[in-house]
């Protein structure tokens, strides 16, 4: 049961295996590397939007802060993603194939020009050398930014671990989400008031699409579900989801007035959307070590589509 | 790049060799395996495979416990409870006196124990997909498929990413842990381009490894199957053999005599790549979505 007062979605389930042994490899992708970067490779994508948005509308602090964001992000992102490989020496032969099948390979040629160009808008506001050119570095990567928040979701769901591989259609929106409450929540604690509107507006969105896509989720992927749910992963996700919810709650309400609970928000956002992130990779880890969560769903599709083999010839 | 999923007549060809032998795999009959370990033996002395260390399971006499980045071929020892056994002669020289039959089948399980313990050997490879998750994410190219159809690491280009362990429907290939780079069978490339019989099928004394081009296997595999139904082993069946299936069928696929999740096998894969579309437009849409919430949060007053 867990500590909200929702019913279990199944039953514990009966199920062979061999001497309960695991069937899939666990992910090693090391913690906290790449749920860090599942994180910053969101705040860094959506700050970039925020960050152009601000230089169109004439907010210039407003697209300091998210320009500083997109290119710190960015960058901590490569050094958790680098630091992550066994052979970080080796990272250059990421970029020397283009597979659509790898996400990890149309990732690499996403967040490389992303973290070129985030650099040099940032360098470029920061320093006020060559406007011109930093303001086409900031639309370019402005224009990576979404792709980046969310490929993250693909990579992830591009494997057989069940918890993600299941949820495949709506983790890119719960990414998209989390990564638009991360970069608005960012920028309330660092801009002033009167510039902030957008990044409140952003964060208050992200919330909602994060909590409305990862609802969605947990109820459609049935028993696959539970990893998101219980343990610690689901710790993390549920305590991630009402601290986005009360902050989101915050700075719709007096987000507009209060410098003290917008900053006090949008440091709860930002820190929700990277629980969010460690609860899903967790999970993930979970439901890839329980063999459980590979036979049962299996078999269930299995005797699913012998229905539906009898009703045909029925 | 060709079909991501179903069946795929000619997988060599569809990755780019002009001309190229036939297809090669692996039928394994777990039927007559009788649990020798030779295969995981041969399998490290000529690959130069390191160990993993000797620990003892304590669950059964199988102390190898899985398939990994140093264990190519792994034995599975599955001890079962049930009185259904099946039992093959395999011609060996018996121990008592001439023209005396040993009991055999329900009765050498019934005898050997108060549970009527049977036992289920399985020696268990990578299988080779059509399909394979492993190479398709591969972000570097690393991972390729041979002109025998077959998929392999290329050790000096892999660069420790590890995207394929969680690819792997069946969690076969792995991370050397002190070495950062994956590993997997390679269906003794070096000894195919040779002309010769992989390590482990050369090892097998019960031909329970069996090697050879992939449809002629799979022909041997439904005789075999119809032998044993006919002499009542109801619960033999085939495993990886089907192209229809979710990874377009094994180059590496089994007899077994109970489920596949008895050996530690998933009942049902499915390559990964299958819902990679979908993936795509979700992913799509989801970062449309970020788009239009940026331009959204700029819209409206001022402030």
């Amino acid at each position: 049961m867990s500590p909200r007062g929702e019913q279990p979605m199944v039953p514990d389930v009966e199920f062979e295996s061999y001497y309960g042994r695991q069937i899939l490899k666990t992910p090693t992708w090391k913690n906290p590397d790449v749920p860090l970067y599942l994180f910053l490779g969101g705040l860094a994508g959506a700050s970039a939007v925020l960050a152009e948005g601000a230089a169109l509308t004439g907010r210039p602090d407003l697209e300091r802060v998210a320009r500083l964001a997109a290119a710190g992000g960015a960058a901590a992102g490569s050094v958790a993603l680098v630091h992550d490989l066994g052979r970080p020496e080796r990272f250059l032969h990421m970029l020397r194939v283009f597979k659509p099948t790898s996400p990890l390979s149309v990732g690499s040629f996403i967040l490389a020009p992303f973290s070129g160009l985030a650099a040099a808008a940032a360098a470029s506001t920061v320093t006020g050398r060559l406007p011109r050119l930093g303001r086409l570095a900031g639309l370019g990567a402005g224009a990576l930014g979404p792709p980046l928040a969310t490929y993250t979701a693909a990579l992830i769901a591009n494997t057989a671990v069940p918890a993600w591989h299941e949820g495949h259609r709506e983790l890119p929106f719960v990414f998209a989400g989390s990564g638009a409450t991360a970069a608005g929540g960012l920028a309330m604690v660092f801009t002033p008031l009167p510039q902030a509107g957008p990044a409140r507006r952003m964060a208050v969105a992200g919330a909602a699409l994060e909590i409305v896509a990862a609802e969605g989720l947990l109820h459609r992927i049935g028993m696959v579900a539970e990893p998101y749910r219980e343990g610690r992963p689901g710790k993390l996700i549920s305590t991630a989801r009402t601290m986005t919810a009360v902050a989101a709650g915050v700075t719709f309400l007096a987000g507009r007035r209060s410098r003290a609970l917008s900053v006090a928000a949008g440091l709860t956002c930002v820190a929700a959307s990277a629980m969010t992130r460690f609860g899903i990779f967790e999970a993930g880890i979970v439901s890839a070590e329980d063999p459980k969560y590979v036979v049962v769903p299996q078999r269930e599709r299995m005797a699913a589509r012998a229905r539906a083999e009898a009703d045909a010839f029925a | 790049m060709g079909r991501l999923s179903g069946p795929l007549d000619d997988v060599t060809g569809d990755a780019g060799y002009a001309e190229h032998p036939p297809r090669m795999g692996f039928f394994t009959d777990t039927s007559v395996c009788i649990g020798c370990k030779a295969c995981e033996v041969a399998c490290k002395e000529w690959n130069s495979v390191p160990d993993d260390g000797y620990l003892l399971t304590g669950m059964s006499y199988d102390n190898t416990q899985e398939l990994g980045a140093s264990t190519w071929r792994h034995v599975a020892f599955v001890e079962k409870s049930s009185p259904s056994s099946v039992s093959v002669d395999l011609g060996m020289p018996g121990a008592g006196p001439p023209g005396v039959t040993l009991p055999s089948g329900e009765d050498q399980a019934a005898a050997s124990g108060d549970n009527a313990i049977t036992w289920l050997m399985s020696s268990d490879v990578c299988k080779h997909c059509t399909h394979a998750a492993c190479l398709d994410v591969c972000p570097t190219g690393s991972l390729f498929r041979t002109e025998f159809g077959t998929v392999v690491v290329q050790p000096d280009i892999c660069n420790g990413c590890g995207y394929c362990v969680p690819a792997c429907p069946y969690g076969v290939i792995d991370i050397r842990e002190e070495d950062g780079r994956a590993f997997k069978c390679t269906l003794c490339y070096d000894r195919l381009k040779e002309g010769q019989t992989p390590a482990c099928a050369q090892a097998c004394p019960t031909e329970s490894i069996q090697f050879g081009e992939l449809d002629e296997l799979r022909e041997r595999a439904d005789l075999r199957l119809a032998t044993l139904h006919e002499q009542g082993v109801d619960v033999a069946r085939l495993y990886g053999h089907d192209p229809e299936d979710g990874v377009g069928g094994d180059g590496a696929f089994f007899l077994l005599l109970d489920e596949p999740e008895v050996y530690g096998l998933p009942p049902d894969p499915v390559v990964t790549t299958r819902d990679l579309v979908s993936i795509w437009k979700h992913v799509g849409a989801a970062a449309a979505a970020l788009t239009g919430l940026g331009v959204a949060s700029f819209l409206g007053r001022r402030r």
